[in-house]
């Protein structure tokens, strides 16, 4: 899981704005009922939980399971009050947790 | 002789067509439980109102490893009563579960979209449920050309 995130959002907003939030993980999202050419069932391993904070505060989540595709996609809106720092978080089914951030100045 | 050899062809031919046709529709069917089953879980058996929850999908995916979907509840997301989880369940998939957005009042709208994938044609459930314990439903059918769940 050494690839990055994509994440599109805006730099600066007005107070009290609603923005919206582009996130994309680049991950295989191995469902878990495909079979290999050996006819065994490849085991699933894929991103189950996705987490947006703001400040610390929860602004977004999804459990995610498998028939979420390919590099999972993710955009939603946020109510920005205060200048601050997003922080998103992606879990995979192995346990390790892929995180990014990206600040926003709210005037 | 060839004309047998053709009639029994044509016999067995038909009776896969109708083995395969039944085999697809109890398939479906346990699917459709399974979803609705899924969705109990989600309301605790309380109904949900029907309304008040857009979906945005495709009306025929040719391709249904990755469908673009879009929920958006028209509710208030107020600190009082805001959309607090929308549970998103497929008909036709291996599994019922697709998806589940959670919000809050900093959220700003109830709306999200992803991408997802589907093995069949089928209705896509989505139940909304409030701060204040209400359910919201609505349900979208939705035409799959290639199926995306490997095997």
């Amino acid at each position: 899981m050494a690839e990055k995130p994509r994440l599109k959002l805006p730099k600066e907003a007005k107070k009290g704005e609603i923005i919206e939030i582009k996130t994309l993980m680049p991950h295989i999202m191995e469902s878990g009922q495909r079979k290999d050419k050996d006819g065994k069932t490849i085991p699933r391993k894929i991103i189950n939980n996705f987490t947006a904070e703001f400040n610390g505060k929860p602004v977004f989540s999804a459990s995610i399971d498998p028939a979420v595709a390919a590099n999972p996609y993710m955009q939603f809106t946020a109510k920005v009050e205060e200048s601050g720092t997003f922080k998103f978080s992606w879990t995979d089914d192995d346990g390790s947790v892929t995180t990014a951030e990206e600040k926003i100045t709210v005037a | 002789m060839r004309n047998i050899n053709r009639r029994a062809a044509l016999a067995v031919g038909a009776g896969a067509v109708t083995l395969t046709v039944v085999g697809w529709s109890q398939g479906a069917q346990a699917a459709a439980k399974e979803a609705a089953d899924e969705v109990a879980k989600f309301t605790g058996g309380k109904e949900a109102t029907k309304g008040k929850i857009t979906i945005e999908l495709p009306e025929i995916a040719e391709n249904g490893n990755t469908v673009p979907l879009t929920v958006s509840v028209d509710a208030p997301m107020t600190a009082e009563n805001y959309v607090s989880d929308v549970l998103v369940v497929s008909e036709g998939n291996p599994n019922p579960g697709v998806v589940t957005f959670h919000f809050t009042p900093m959220s700003g709208k109830a709306e999200a979209q992803t991408r997802i994938r589907l093995a069949a044609t089928q209705n896509i459930v989505v139940v909304a449920k409030t701060s204040g314990g209400e359910f919201f439903t609505a349900q979208k059918q939705v035409k799959v050309t290639i199926g995306g769940c490997g095997g």
